[in-house]
């Protein structure tokens, strides 16, 4: 075999772990992995914001939590929504979402769209906190989870722990194909030539306002699908789903594992929930080897894991 | 509304709205100066608070713990800026978002270890427990007016500090260009040091004198660290001026959106929705200024 077919190995591998994961494990870690990759989408989403247009955003949860919101004010009380109904709707609205506000907040750069982000979520945060539109501050539960029926015949239940597993890994699935197709993209393109020079991008033609926009909305849509998923996992949806302590740790995925790549967000979503176990394992007080492993890495791992591994592959390279 | 309490409301207002300029000339200072955001900032305004309660218990009185809760902010500022701090002015504003988040948590954590997580509350000291009556039925304390009074006595120094003295030269030199102000011989990490150390202590004494009127209790720090973004957001990045104006505008917004009544089609809009107020007029400067009303032009 050569080098080049000897890469694919791993990839498979883990292909293969994935798709055979319920059959062999635990009710347990199958939930856990659907959290993971529940998570990978949204740090993917984020990181198209962040790691692509470069544009750091601490306001990514408020289209996470509206998409959760969206399923549960439309779910009736005792039975499931249509997902297939519902689930557009929820990311409808977190596109909306991010067209109102990302049309304010692109009109800013820099540090401005760090607090302006921040400030807009934290205003939708108090408008379902302070209102009873879903249930004010205790939030609102789902009971039933959405159902996959077409005119009578429901080809999945999400009742199921295989089956939501299973639905979950093709959203993150297609979320990551379809990012890597539309980075490739003429488009694509763009978004990465306007990180790197936005001034010569807009010289060169582009109205570089509008490439900003529609990947703004497009990650707002796509946090609004792991927000749909996670409300349909938990079965309760209330305003910490918006908070910025999602936003922030969402940035951390992305940086732990390493912006600007697609792999990195969901190295960092899975970095991440297991060193939440593993700290909440060690102590009550976990948070503050959480803020302590934080400050580390914005400190010593600016490229986050992905850029470890190159580093090391290529001194391998070298060394050979 | 009377108008006693239009009175009381303002008076309310200008206080409140003078103490987040405070909170916000700090976190404005450390950007327009060192080029840092730094989101624990609304963390010290916790810490503040909860100095003041811990010391004003144990000494017996707030205008004990306040000298105390400064010298140890002011320790604490001078020690992260040294460790952390330091280490991030040639780097991403990522970067600082992420540190100093990390610092929130462990912030929130270590108040959690040291002073647990129960709500407390500040005794007013006995110099200043008075009120003084407004009308037969109203009157107004005369701490939340001393407050406004410090807060307009801070004002004036750090203008007078940094326009009128020769260390404020220095710093707004620094500003504009770090190496060439350190070529010329001066330690300009030292002044960032001390910048970083004044902000942390005006965050702190802010937490400090507000603890009476507002409690002391887990999380104060995030609600008005967020709030002050808001304030320099309308008020220009780096605009002691703007962060004064766009306080004192905050104040009022807030202050009266929760008071006053306003029904739209039989909706109660206000106070219901008191909480988004602010970043309403947020996004009204957004539409206006991108850059706040204070700001230079955005590149």
């Amino acid at each position: 075999m050569t080098r080049d077919s000897l890469r694919w190995v791993p990839v498979l591998g883990l292909a293969a772990l994935l798709l055979l994961l319920p059959a062999f494990a635990e009710k347990y870690y199958i939930q856990f992995a659907t959290k993971i990759m529940i998570m990978a989408i949204f740090a993917m989403s984020l990181d198209l914001i962040v790691g692509y247009t470069g544009l750091v955003s601490l306001g990514h949860a408020a289209f996470y939590g509206l998409a959760a919101y969206v399923l549960a004010l439309v779910s009736p009380q005792y039975a499931g929504a249509n997902l297939w109904v519902s689930l557009p709707l929820a990311m409808g609205a977190s596109a909306l979402l991010a067209l109102a506000i990302g049309s304010l907040v692109l009109r800013t750069s820099g540090i401005y769209f760090i607090m302006v982000t921040l400030a807009f979520a934290q205003m939708l945060y108090f408008v379902f906190h302070d209102t009873k539109i879903a249930g004010g501050s205790d939030g609102i539960y789902i009971y039933v989870r959405p159902v996959a029926e077409i005119f009578g015949w429901a080809p999945f239940s999400l009742e199921k722990i295989g089956d939501f597993y299973y639905l979950t890994l093709v959203c993150a699935a297609g979320v990551f194909a379809g990012l890597t197709v539309m980075l490739h993209s003429p488009f694509g393109r763009v978004i990465v030539g306007i990180r790197v020079n936005e001034h010569r991008m807009r010289s060169l033609g582009y109205a570089t306002f509008r490439y900003k926009l529609v990947c703004f909305v497009i990650a707002g849509a796509l946090a609004g699908l792991s927000g749909y998923l996670a409300a349909a996992q938990h079965g309760n949806v209330n305003p910490d789903m918006m908070g910025w302590h999602l936003s922030g740790g969402g940035l951390m995925m992305v940086i732990l594992g390493g912006m600007g790549t697609l792999t990195g967000p969901i190295v960092g979503a899975f970095a991440m929930l297991m060193l939440e176990i593993a700290f909440q394992g060690m102590t009550k007080h976990w948070q503050l080897l959480m803020g302590g492993f934080i400050v580390l890495v914005a400190l010593f791992l600016p490229r986050g894991l992905i850029g470890v591994a190159a580093a090391l592959r290529r001194r391998k390279g070298t060394d050979a | 509304m009377e108008l006693g309490s239009i009175a009381i409301q303002l008076l309310n207002s200008v206080q409140y709205g003078l103490l987040l300029f405070l909170l916000a000339s700090g976190l404005t200072l450390i950007f327009g100066i060192m080029g840092i955001i730094n989101l624990a900032h609304g963390s010290f305004y916790m810490i503040g608070a909860y100095l003041a309660w811990s010391f004003a218990e144990r000494l017996g009185s707030l205008w004990l713990a306040i000298p105390v809760g400064i010298v140890l902010s002011v320790a604490i500022g001078v020690l992260l800026e040294w460790l952390l701090i330091s280490r991030l002015y040639r780097r991403d504003h990522l970067y600082q978002v992420l540190l100093t988040y990390g610092l929130i948590l462990m912030a929130e954590e270590l108040r959690s270890v040291v002073w647990g997580d129960d709500v407390h509350g500040v005794a007013v000291p006995a110099l200043l427990s008075a009120s003084i009556r407004l009308t037969e039925t109203l009157s107004y304390p005369v701490y939340r007016l001393w407050i406004s009074a410090v807060c307009i006595v801070l004002a004036f120094g750090m203008y007078w500090l940094i326009a009128r003295t020769r260390l404020g030269m220095t710093i707004r030199a620094g500003a504009s260009n770090r190496e060439m102000v350190a070529c010329l011989g001066v330690n300009i990490e030292l002044v960032y040091r001390l910048v970083f150390a004044l902000g942390v202590a005006l965050a702190a004494f802010a937490g400090m004198i507000a603890a009476p009127v507002s409690s002391v209790f887990p999380g104060m720090g995030n609600q008005v660290l967020i709030i002050c973004f808001v304030v320099v957001v309308i008020g220009g990045i780096g605009s002691v001026k703007g962060a004064l104006v766009g306080a004192l505008l905050i104040g009022l917004v807030d202050t009266f959106g929760k008071v006053v009544e306003v029904s739209i089609g039989g909706f109660r809009v206000l106070p219901e929705l008191a909480g988004t107020t602010t970043y309403l007029l947020m996004a009204v400067v957004l539409l206006w200024r991108p850059e706040g009303i204070f700001g230079r032009k955005l590149q």
